[in-house]
């Protein structure tokens, strides 16, 4: 019924961005430096769960200490491991499942769409990325106040506000999966629809409320990795 | 005076990559995440482009010298010197990569081939176009 929010971060937000194109990782991480985020930019897949200190198989949870990251935002073709299987590498994580997960990819395939979002993926953004996408995503993940633009700021970024809770709002900028022409594909901005179709948060059945996972400390739960939902969560 | 006359022609120049279309909108979106602080930044994308097409180049032709052809791995190629090309705006190479692609799918070696000659031709002009316009322009 609410829609996600995530806590405006206190220090800056933190992006890790995964991408194997050398260019195209250099445009992204101007992008989002632009729009005031820091950024760490790997390679890789593989790269991305080292950093995330995902990439040993163990039982229980593997905390990072003072890792802090809030968004994670990947290419979807990539050798060895794609954008999709990263995904669910993360959303099956106990420590970063809760961090919102954006899938980048220069073909438009509706199908592909579906099953990034259905795996919890938070976004999808066709390529070429560019600045209106990031700062679209940034503003409505952790508030327009987070972002400082360029540019006069305009009506579409600025519609969505921390405090705003779900109700729709009337269509928001214009879909990230510009600039192809076929009909707006599912774009999971969390003021289009109140409860998203198709996506589940977490495969599990896991709730929101803070008190979710026995591993975590007090003070793990204050740390914004933990990206829990602080609203009365009514995930549909 | 000299100043303005050598400003005009940048702009000339530059309106002419666009008027010709050798660049699109992708390429204006670089220019405008240059500032003070980072000057440089198209002309650093534009070259981690060509080193990295280059190398892609490369790729291909051994590809193509290898009978019977691996169409999956041109494909594969293609979808990343595409990719590339997309977010620079460098829209003819970029054309003839999707060119490219379409020879793939059809399986037809000939097309490949001549396709890719294409592509190179396309590349090369644009590295050479691109170079003297950031050699007049910075």
């Amino acid at each position: 019924m609410f829609s996600r929010r995530w806590r405006s971060p206190e220090t800056d937000v933190h992006v890790l961005a995964v991408d194997d194109s050398l260019v195209d990782r250099k445009v992204i991480e101007r992008l989002l430096k632009i729009t005031s985020c820091k950024v760490t930019a790997v390679e890789s897949g593989w790269r991305a769960l080292q950093y995330l200190g995902l990439d040993q198989e163990k039982t229980s949870p593997d905390f990072v200490n003072g890792l802090k990251v809030d968004l994670i935002i990947t290419d979807y073709c990539m050798p060895g491991m794609t954008g999709y299987e990263l995904l669910k590498k993360i959303k099956g994580s106990a420590t970063f499942r809760e961090v919102p997960v954006v899938i980048m990819s220069s073909e438009n395939v509706v199908a592909r769409i579906d099953r990034c979002l259905e795996e919890g993926a938070e976004d999808f953004i066709v390529k070429p990325v560019k600045l209106s996408d990031v700062k679209r995503l940034k503003d409505y993940m952790f508030g327009a106040a987070t972002t400082t633009t360029l540019d006069p700021p305009d009506n579409n970024n600025n519609k969505r506000k921390l405090q705003e809770m779900s109700s729709p709002s009337p269509s928001p900028s214009p879909p990230s999966t510009s600039p192809s022409t076929s009909p707006s594909p599912p774009t999971m901005s969390p003021s289009t629809s109140p409860s998203p179709p198709t996506v589940s948060p977490s495969p599990s059945p896991s709730p929101t409320p803070p008190t979710v996972s026995p591993p975590f400390s007090p003070s793990q739960l204050d740390s914004p990795t933990m990206r829990l939902k602080v609203t009365n969560s009514d995930q549909a | 005076m000299e100043q303005n006359h050598t400003k005009r022609q940048i702009k000339v120049t530059r309106n002419s990559l666009f008027e010709q279309g050798y660049l699109d909108e992708q390429f204006t979106q670089l220019e405008d995440l240059q500032d003070d602080a980072n000057p440089n930044f198209v002309e650093e994308i534009v070259t981690s482009f060509f080193s990295d097409s280059t190398r892609l180049i490369r790729n291909v032709e051994t590809a193509l010298e290898n009978y019977p052809l691996d169409f999956c791995k041109l494909d594969d190629y293609m979808h990343q010197f595409m990719g590339s090309s997309s977010s620079i705006g460098a829209k003819k190479v970029r054309n003839e990569c999707t060119q490219f692609q379409e020879y793939c799918k059809a399986r037809n070696d000939d097309g490949c081939i001549r396709a890719f000659q294409r592509v190179k031709q396309e590349h090369a002009t644009l590295k050479r176009k691109l170079e003297a316009y950031f050699q007049v322009s910075l």
